[in-house]
């Protein structure tokens, strides 16, 4: 009976346990979570914790000492090069691995393996995009190049020489959360993490979204909806500047009216994922002329997705060779903005479209041969495998061209395609080594070592900002540009013919730069590089505003200092409204508004055109505008295919400021003829219904409206900081959007000893239950910055060094 | 003061087997303590309850005490819905000691 008794109690204490080991009945394996010795409870972090240690390892060459600050920011000295890169490597892993190992499995497209059977459309798309293939030929052109595999090398062992301490009890929590455990780093693992960067930088086009548009609208509408150039347009290399006649000239191909622009064939739903349009920046130098002190005075903002834990990692890196400090990403080595004891670097996105989808026609569904130059050529066939957590695996098999991948075919995107295969040209795909330019730049010391260092950069293009102590400052527009004829991958185009791949790529030498202008400063804002007298075509997709706004400011200004950039930095000017309310203003009629439509007038009338967090006019013209660009456009929109082109509120802004009569304005659907002041007075009575609800909802203020957060890469709520009282627009210096903004801020003075401030919403490390996770937002949000501390070799005895790692050869 | 050196050997060989074992190791350190210092089943139930109800709740506030509770609250925000550190606490405790009890229970019938 007794034994009966036992067996019966041990069967229910079994069958408790295997409850709380899984998921079976909870929403969580609560035993194993919660264990103190295993679960969460080993990742609450001690706020007084000790971050100092003995470390040895038989990869160094020589000793690393390292002197975290009470911000944790690590101050490395290396005796030996590579050494630095192996600490970093091991610092970024012990501080940030799962956002390492999350960011490149989905730049592999492997998050089925973590997250199941819903992450399997991201991936198939990830490994079409031919991800994986890119990275493969990057590591292959790296390991060309023995300095960089040697930095990568050291990396990677550094990575892995803390993911070799790992036990289950310290894991990463999202790892214990999420139930998987991390594999070792490699090379290949870093180069993903570029590509996924070149992806998030330089994968955006609309060609599909255009073919749409372009079939859709008569050529004149066309033309008017998407205007090649901004009316406002400050381009980066100011108008005027005389260019030299081009070295080489594409031509267009004998067909391209016939089978290219007048092309009118209808073209299937088609909703491929983007990167956020948005991924831009804000850079410039001012020259010793404009500064108070005499020292050039370098700024950059990169705006990206603000993301929780950040995207970068704050560090100094000392070594006999150099001595840079600056944000580096975790998942590569070297420091990537920044500045070293000669001079400052900063990048923007230079946004031009360097992705192109080409109609392939192949001689059956077997997909074996396609129709190119009369005759048919032979495919490769790339496998993907792809393994799926609790299911199947899956198999993939794509096409590769004389283009790269069939990124579409009738197995991918629902099938609902038109039985079209679209082959993928992408920048990304060729063989580069863009870690060499971070490398360079690091170590660089005047000028010429920053024009030979971003020769480096291919994709993602960017504008390079540069200044140095002697009193340089210069901007290049630098990346691997096709050069193209115009209008060229504006749309997809016909993969038949040769004629239409790109002819070359824009000379380095003819890419747009600056150095030591006369106006004493340069910058960009992501907007168009250069006028329409630039000999090579830029496309159209540049938004103006923040160019607009960052030149005016600084072609005022004079007598600068770090503060007034700083200020200029976090500046909530909304340079689109301040454009687009006199305009309303003139064209509302006050008369035909009750007193509580006219109260939000007021507000409107009364506005200095600033989106600053307790702002209520910029949500009423936010409100506004979205009412009124709906209401004017619906018409035309009305039977327009899924997923066209929509255009630029600066496209509709312009156009009436040119003619406030003009096309849009009229409703095509009515008999009579709307007006501005018509269409303009009923948009804002529509406005005020929803801005009566916002502010009953407690809404009505900006940053309440925009609701700014800064989101975990898992999106759980408790790991994030939601709704985030800041201000700023996608029309202001200051970017914020709702998931998007700065992601690190950055002023270097280039004064003999270096006066540098920065800040990233953010922590240095990333755990969740580390008082270090989200230590530097709330200064993010407040616009305030830390001025950055770089150590001298011999100060270790300074108050702000508060712990030290010793590396030293086993 | 049997039960007193059972739930003493609990908990001292439930930290031991959870230094190098996973976390339901608890469970046959309460049956080895119970097999080792048999009780009445009643008795025994208890002692493993309160064994690890002890362990298991001292080191979580021990360590969520240490760590201002930050995690404490994100994550029980993130199982309860609901932001109260003492509340996971109070969870952790009552699972080990649930797990110990029953296997402290099972064992308690072999032996008289």
């Amino acid at each position: 009976m007794r034994i009966l008794l036992s067996i019966i109690t041990a069967a229910v204490t079994v069958t408790l346990i295997v409850i709380l080991n899984s998921t079976l009945l909870l929403p969580a394996p609560l035993g194993k979570l919660l264990s103190p010795q295993h679960g969460i409870w080993q990742n609450a972090e001690a706020v007084d914790a000790n971050f100092s240690a003995d470390l040895n390892f038989p990869q160094l060459a020589g000793k690393v000492d390292v002197y975290f600050d009470d911000r944790l920011v690590p101050h490395i000295f290396a005796e030996q090069e590579n050494d630095a890169y192996f600490v970093q490597g091991y610092l970024h892993a012990k501080f940030r691995l799962w956002q390492m190992e999350l960011q490149t499995h989905a730049a592999a497209g492997r998050a089925s393996e973590i997250i199941g059977i819903k992450a399997l459309k991201h991936d198939r798309e990830f490994r079409r995009m031919g991800m994986g293939y890119a990275a493969e030929v990057a590591l292959k052109e790296m390991e060309k190049d023995p300095a960089i595999k040697a930095a990568c090398d050291a990396y990677t062992a550094g990575v892995n020489a803390w993911v070799n301490t790992l036990t289950e009890s310290s894991l990463p929590v999202e790892y214990k959360l999420i139930g998987y455990k991390p594999e070792l780093w490699s090379n290949l693992k870093t180069m993903l993490f570029l590509k996924y960067m070149s992806y998030d930088l330089a994968g955006g086009d609309d060609d599909f979204e255009m073919t749409k548009a372009k079939n859709y609208f008569s050529t004149a509408d066309f033309n008017l909806l998407y205007p090649l150039q901004q009316d406002s347009l400050d381009p980066i290399i100011p108008k005027g500047t005389k260019y030299e006649a081009p070295k080489l000239q594409p031509t267009a191909p004998a067909t391209a009216d016939s089978l290219y622009f007048n092309d009118k064939q209808l073209l299937a739903m088609m909703n491929p994922s983007r990167p956020d349009r948005d991924n831009g920046s804000n850079n410039w130098a001012v020259a010793p002329s404009k500064t108070k002190n005499g020292a050039p005075i370098l700024c950059n903002d990169p705006h990206l997705g603000l993301n929780l834990p950040s995207l970068w990692y704050e560090m100094q890196i000392t070594t006999p060779a150099y001595n840079a400090y600056g944000v580096s990403f975790p998942g590569a080595p070297a420091i990537i903005i920044g500045f070293n004891d000669s001079c400052a670097f900063g990048f923007t996105n230079g946004g031009r479209d360097v992705k192109e989808y080409y109609s392939i026609q192949f001689k059956d569904d077997s997909r074996k041969e396609y129709w190119f130059n009369n005759e048919w050529k032979k495919t490769d066939f790339r496998i993907e495998h792809i393994k799926v957590k609790d299911s199947l695996n899956y198999t993939d098999t794509v096409a590769y061209t004389v283009f790269g991948p069939v990124m579409y075919d009738k197995s991918f995107n629902g099938g609902i395609a038109n039985g079209n295969y679209y082959a993928l040209r992408w920048t990304a795909h060729d063989p580069s080594n863009e870690l060499r330019i971070f490398y360079e730049l690091d170590r660089a010391k005047n000028y010429t070592d920053y024009s030979n260092a971003v020769l480096n950069l291919h994709t993602p293009g960017q504008n390079c900002v540069f200044a140095t102590k002697s009193g340089d400052i210069a901007i290049r527009t630098q990346g691997k540009w096709p050069a193209k004829w115009k209008g060229q991958g504006d749309f997809i185009m016909p993969g038949t013919d040769g004629s239409y791949l790109w002819q070359g790529f824009i000379p380095m030498d003819e890419t747009p730069q600056q150095y030591n202008p006369e106006r004493g400063f340069v910058s960009s804002g992501n907007q168009k590089p250069a006028d329409s007298t630039y000999p090579y075509y830029l496309g159209r997709n540049y938004p103006p505003y923040r160019g607009l706004i960052i030149n005016k400011k600084l072609q005022a200004a004079n007598n600068i200092t770090a503060q007034d950039m700083m200020d200029m930095q976090v500046n909530n000017d909304n340079a689109f409204a301040a454009q687009a309310v006199p305009l309303f203003l003139r064209h509302i009629n006050d008369s035909l508004l009750d007193n509580e439509q006219n109260k939000y007038l007021d507000m409107l009338r009364d506005w200095h055109y600033t989106n600053d967090a307790t702002s209520n006019a910029a949500t009423v013209f936010a409100v506004l505008w979205n009412k009124f660009s709906d209401t004017v456009l619906a018409d035309e929109f009305r039977n327009a295919p899924a997923g066209i082109m929509r255009p630029f509120e600066s496209t509709l802004l312009e156009a009436l400021h040119r003619d406030t009569a003009c096309k849009f304005v009229d409703n095509i659907e009515t008999v009579q003829t709307e007006t501005l002041t018509e269409m303009a007075t009923a948009a804002f009575t529509a406005a005020v219904t929803s801005l009566r609800s916002l502010e009953a909802a407690g809404k009505l203020e900006w940053s309440m409206y925009q609701a700014t957060g800064v989101r975990h890469l898992a999106k759980l709520d408790p790991f994030s900081r939601l709704n985030l009282p800041i201000g700023g627009s996608r029309y202001s210096i200051n970017a914020t959007k709702p998931d998007h903004g700065p992601s690190w801020r950055m002023v270097i003075s280039l004064t003999a000893d270096t006066e540098a401030y920065g800040v990233y919403p953010g922590g240095q490390s990333g755990n969740p239950g580390s008082r270090f996770y989200d230590t530097f937002v709330n200064h993010w949000v407040q616009g305030r910055y830390y001025r950055l501390w770089v150590m001298k070799p011999g100060a270790v005895k300074d108050a702000r060094v508060k712990w030290k790692m010793r590396f030293s050869k086993a | 003061m049997k039960f007193i050196a059972s739930v003493l050997l609990t908990a001292l060989l439930s930290i031991a087997a959870c230094l190098y074992l996973p976390w339901w190791s608890i469970a046959p350190a309460a049956f080895m303590s119970s097999i080792i210092i048999p009780q009445q089943p009643g008795k025994a139930l208890l002692s493993g309850f309160i064994a690890l109800l002890l362990v298991w709740g001292g080191l979580a506030w021990y360590i969520s005490n240490r760590n201002e509770h930050i995690m404490a609250h994100k994550i029980s925000l993130l199982i309860f819905q609901t932001d109260n550190p003492l509340l996971l606490v109070a969870a952790t405790a009552l699972i080990g000691g649930l797990v110990a009890g029953l296997a402290s229970l099972s064992a308690s019938y072999l032996r008289r």
